[in-house]
């Protein structure tokens, strides 16, 4: 590590991104570390508010490190809000504390939900759910209620319903396209999803549009009109069609914004020592089969650790690696290594596997002409990240990736295997590919 | 399904009330054949001639009676000591009878108007004091001290056996009596209340638990509401439970004689095992079992989506049902040693009593075979199983408090404490504990051989009832269980548990055994942590892409039952690389 004078490292936002650069920062280096934040005062998991709603745990449980680490590890918490930044003059000013001045600047605002200007969006009982706020809210709001709508068939729709669902509340699932998260899951994959929601009595509607949302007495919601004219009682709307970076209060400064903050391959933005990480962040040019913003824990992780890394020493431009993403729909898990689009491109071969009575299904996307495996996504299936990120790094061709699934394996012992199921289905619609459905030595 | 649950619900309280209201059954009368049946003739008759007020009398309580009883054996103890104690008088007799040196034949001046209580008296001072025979004093004050020190020894190992009651004869006395006084309908219908109050508490369970498999959605994890829920977040609910449970352990361990009522409903089922009427460990180990069965029932149908779960409570059902509970009974009716063949020390702590080393020995044959099957359980299958798939292989598949930590617990397994400072506190304790039960064990086994008492300058009598007290009965039992609604279910095996210590050694230090992290996957929740019954900061592994290796950790497998993303699974995998981060966690920065 080169020695360098101290400097003051100032964050924006305590979430997943914010944190990991700063401790990162301080596992390399003995800068100043400041954390501002005026959403809670320590770190918590933003992944686990629905958990906090649902009983499973309380919001102390949700704090990945005890109040004291930041103490001991020498990083600065402050809980307030920025109110504005003079780049020019390396300034913050805050709400409530007097101002901040930094050496280096990170901005890990994190998002803001998307609303579309719905008629009654700001009504009494109308909301979405990102902040630990909205949380305290939404529980507020849905006090002895009986009925809620949910809009948005995202992770974040799906989640709301499945809280409401915790606490006895009939809900009825409006999503806009013709099936459940249709940019990421295939048609036969989101219908897997919709059968389990209909299982549980969650009352999805799809091709069903918000118009507008009612009320009678101008407080509360009272009801919601669809696109096609369907009226809908409710005490409850959850609005959950997305989020987008939450950087308007930086709008009107020097600072190069698109959709989100523009950064380098290096996390830096178009004035010096000023840097973006996370949600709020904007890959001027993102790496192939990635987006330029990607509002993911996982990946405002791992700009948080390498902002930090070229923060305290040589630089090197951001590269997480091998997509991969999970999510949880009701009781069925999902993971994903890779690039699995819904519909193949024309040079790619898709493999479909499921077993429909135990919601369980596997997808997997390899090229044609070489048979490299390109990514593979499943549902109710626990795969190995480590052995899947090799796989598709490497290139690996498909027959042998189909001889050695067993190592990919991540259920818990005991359970049901499905490796010679799926060999035997691949077998069938890959002829020319196919190997033995209990291969030797494997 | 909600109105059947909610039927269900009154089903099992109505049980539950009766269960506890029998408490306050019965009457008690004290007949004289119990006291010719439990003592000698001479107590017998001498306490039934100056103690009759006792037998006169119609108890309501078990209790009322018990206190009576110890009231009535202090005050018989207190004219057998007036009655045969060596007095001041006495003494100055010896003193002016003694020469110097010392000859013991001074005791025979003893006076007292009784023939018997002369004899008594000079016999008692000739055996504990015959190392006073040729000894020199410098000066009578020195002498009658010595003569002093014989006369208490004389009244704690003379009088108070032979004429009164010791401790342990009070102790024993007041139980049996009033176990055997015991009247009223637990006695006289304890068939037909045994089948109703134990009937009734099941039938009411299962018709809670059974119809969850419909009304709680599809198989997977339900801990909705376990936070907002009063009993299973220390409310009212919970601390009503706790201090039901802990006054059960006292009444158990210290007053026995207080529930003989609900022993004897239980003693048809223990005539129909072993032949024998039931003791507090029969009923104890009745409840246990029941226990373990029905709550074991809620645990397979909430964890039915997981074969790992459903084996593991099958394994813990099993064993606390075969081994623990109906083996020993069956082993007792064909007249040999009770033995609980999965218990082991020193979880097992007088598995090496000069008692149970004799009662083994004695037996010969499958007593042997029993003193060797428990050493191979020290010394083979711990360390051997332990490193091929850690020590879960006991304590959350075999173990008898494990299984009930694993289903009467399962409700409060989320609060446990998951601090830095809890877990300082139980490296010390469960440590200090495993030290405790050496110490204590080598002392035992040392007084056994050399038949000497004295071992570094300690009792080893007194350690052994001290190790008892505070561990066996105390932390393992009142605070182990008492302790559920407050502490989570696993309070005795993560702070106190000296086995679970000697499991944790080996599988830190030389197991295959680890929860695997699955690279990066982690969102850092905290359903792991929080879902730990063991106090385990899971979450800060898994976030760091680190595999889990904890000496505490008992392999339940509820952290990789709860991650909603997947990213948890035991394995029994080589010892490399065990300790190694997993690659995948952070940004690529080293291919770069």
């Amino acid at each position: 590590m080169r020695k360098r004078p101290k400097r003051h490292v100032v964050i924006i936002g305590n979430g997943i991104a914010g944190i990991s650069c700063a401790r990162h920062l301080r596992k390399q280096t003995e800068d100043k570390i400041t954390l501002i934040s005026s959403e809670t005062p320590h770190f918590f998991s933003r992944t686990a508010l629905m958990y906090i709603y649902m009983g499973h745990m309380t919001y102390d449980h949700t704090k990945p490190y005890e109040d004291s680490f930041w103490i001991k590890h020498k990083i600065d918490l402050l809980h307030d809000r920025v109110k504005s930044i003079a780049f020019e003059k390396k300034r913050l000013s805050l709400e409530r504390t007097r101002d901040v001045f930094y050496d280096e600047l990170v901005l890990a605002t994190g998002s803001t939900p998307r609303f579309l200007g719905w008629p009654g969006q700001d009504l009494k009982g109308a909301q979405a759910l990102y902040s630990y706020q909205d949380l305290q809210e939404m529980e507020k709001n849905t006090q002895n209620i009986q009925r809620a709508v949910v809009i948005g068939g995202g992770l974040i729709g799906i989640e709301m319903a499945e809280m409401l669902h915790s606490r006895d509340i009939h809900v009825v699932y409006l999503v806009r396209e013709n099936s459940f998260w249709g940019n990421i899951l295939s048609e036969e994959e989101s219908e897997l999803i919709h059968q389990h929601l209909r299982t549980q009595n969650i009352d999805l509607r799809l091709n069903e549009e918000l118009k507008e949302i009612q009320t009678k007495k101008g407080e509360g919601v009272e009801a919601v009109l669809t696109a096609k004219g369907t009226l809908i009682p409710c005490d409850f709307v959850g609005l959950c069609i997305g989020v987008r970076p939450n950087v308007d209060f930086l709008r009107k400064t020097d600072l190069e914004i698109g959709k989100g903050i523009l950064v380098d391959e290096f996390l830096g933005t178009n004035i010096a020592h000023v840097h973006a990480i996370g949600d709020c962040a904007e890959l001027k040019s993102p790496l192939p089969h990635r987006r330029a913003i990607e509002a993911v824990w996982y990946v405002g992780r791992m700009m948080g650790e390498s902002l930090a890394h070229n923060l305290a020493s040589q630089p090197k431009p951001y590269n997480p690696g091998v997509w991969f993403n999970s999510a949880k729909f009701f009781e069925i898990e999902y993971q994903v290594y890779g690039s699995v689009p819904r519909n193949p491109k024309t040079d790619e071969h898709v493999f479909f596997w499921r077993n429909l009575k135990e919601n369980k299904s596997l997808r997997l996307i390899f090229g044609k002409e070489k048979g490299e495996i390109r990514g593979g996504q499943m549902l109710g299936l626990r795969q190995r990240h480590d052995v899947w990120e090799e796989w598709i790094r490497n290139e690996k061709h498909i027959k042998d990736l189909m001889e050695s699934l067993e190592k990919a394996n991540f259920d818990p012992e005991f359970f049901r295997e499905y490796e010679v199921e799926i060999r035997e289905e691949f077998g069938k619609a890959f002829p020319h590919l196919s190997v033995p459905s209990i291969p030797s030595g494997t | 399904m909600k109105s059947l649950q909610r039927l269900s619900l009154a089903v099992f309280l109505l049980g539950l009330g009766g269960f506890l209201s029998s408490f306050f059954w019965g009457g008690y009368q004290v007949q004289k054949e119990d006291l010719l049946k439990n003592m000698t003739e001479e107590k017998a008759l001498r306490f039934y001639q100056e103690q009759y007020h006792i037998l006169e009398k119609k108890y309501d309580f078990g209790f009322t009676l018990a206190q009576s009883l110890e009231k009535a054996m202090d005050d018989f103890n207190t004219k057998r000591i007036t009655e045969y104690e060596i007095t001041s008088r006495d003494i100055d007799l010896i003193l002016n009878q003694s020469r110097s040196p010392f000859d013991t034949s001074a005791f025979h001046g003893l006076g007292a108007k009784k023939e018997s209580v002369r004899y008594f008296k000079t016999k008692a001072m000739q055996i504990y004091g015959s190392w006073l025979q040729d000894k020199i004093f410098v000066d009578k004050p020195s002498l009658r001290a010595s003569l002093e020190q014989v006369g208490s020894q004389v009244r704690s190992y003379e009088i108070l056996p032979k004429k009164g009651f010791d401790v342990y004869e009070k102790d024993r006395l007041v139980y049996a009596l009033t176990k055997a006084s015991t009247q009223g309908l637990p006695r006289t219908h304890s068939l037909f209340f045994l089948c109703c109050i134990y009937g009734l508490c099941i039938l009411g369970a299962l018709g809670y638990f059974l119809p969850q498999i419909k009304t709680e959605g599809p198989a997977g994890i339900k801990n909705k509401g376990i936070f907002h829920s009063s009993m299973k977040n220390r409310g009212y609910l919970g601390i009503l439970t706790g201090s039901i449970l802990i006054l059960f352990y006292l009444v158990l361990y210290f007053k026995p004689s207080y529930m003989t009522s609900w022993i004897c409903m239980v003693d048809p089922l223990s005539r129909s095992l072993s032949g024998h009427e039931a003791g507090p460990f029969f009923l104890y180990g009745f409840l246990y079992t029941l226990c373990v069965g029905v709550m074991g029932l809620r645990m397979l149908i909430r964890y039915r989506h997981s074969p790992y779960q459903m084996l593991r409570t099958g394994s813990l059902i099993f064993f606390q049902l075969g081994f623990a509970f109906l083996i020993p009974e069956i082993l007792l009716r064909l007249n040999q040693p009770y033995f609980d063949f999965k218990n082991i020390w020193p979880l097992d702590y007088d598995f090496f009593f000069d008692s149970e080393l004799n009662k083994l020995i004695k037996n010969g044959g499958l007593g042997l075979f029993m003193l060797g099957w428990g050493m191979g359980l020290i010394l083979l299958a711990v360390p051997i199983l332990t490193y091929f798939f850690g020590k879960r292989w006991y304590c959350s598949w075999v173990c008898g408090c494990g299984g009930l930590a694993e289903t009467l617990g399962d409700p409060y397994r989320q609060l446990s404490s998951k601090s830095l400072f809890s877990w300082k506190i139980e490296r010390y304790s469960i440590h200090l504990v495993l030290v405790f039960a050496v110490v204590m064990t080598a002392g035992v086994l040392y007084t056994y051989w050399t038949e000497q008492s004295e071992y570094w300058g300690m009792n080893t009598y007194g350690i052994r009832k001290t190790y008892g007290f505070f561990i066996g009965s105390i932390f393992s039992g009142v605070v182990g269980t008492g302790f559920y609604p407050f502490m989570g279910s696993r309070v005795w095996c993560r702070f106190g548990c000296p086995l679970a210590a000697y499991l944790g050694l080996v599988q830190r230090f030389k197991s295959r055994f680890r929860i695997t992290t699955n690279g990066g996957q982690c969102i850092s929740c905290g359903n792991c942590s929080t879902y730990c019954e063991m106090g385990i900061d899971v979450r800060w592994y898994a976030q760091r892409g680190q595999n889990i290796i904890r000496s505490s950790c008992v392999g339940c497998g509820v952290c990789s039952s709860v991650c909603p993303r997947g990213v948890l699974n035991l394995e029994n995998k080589t010892e490399k690389g065990r300790f190694d981060l997993s690659p995948n966690i952070s940004a690529k920065l080293s291919q770069i």
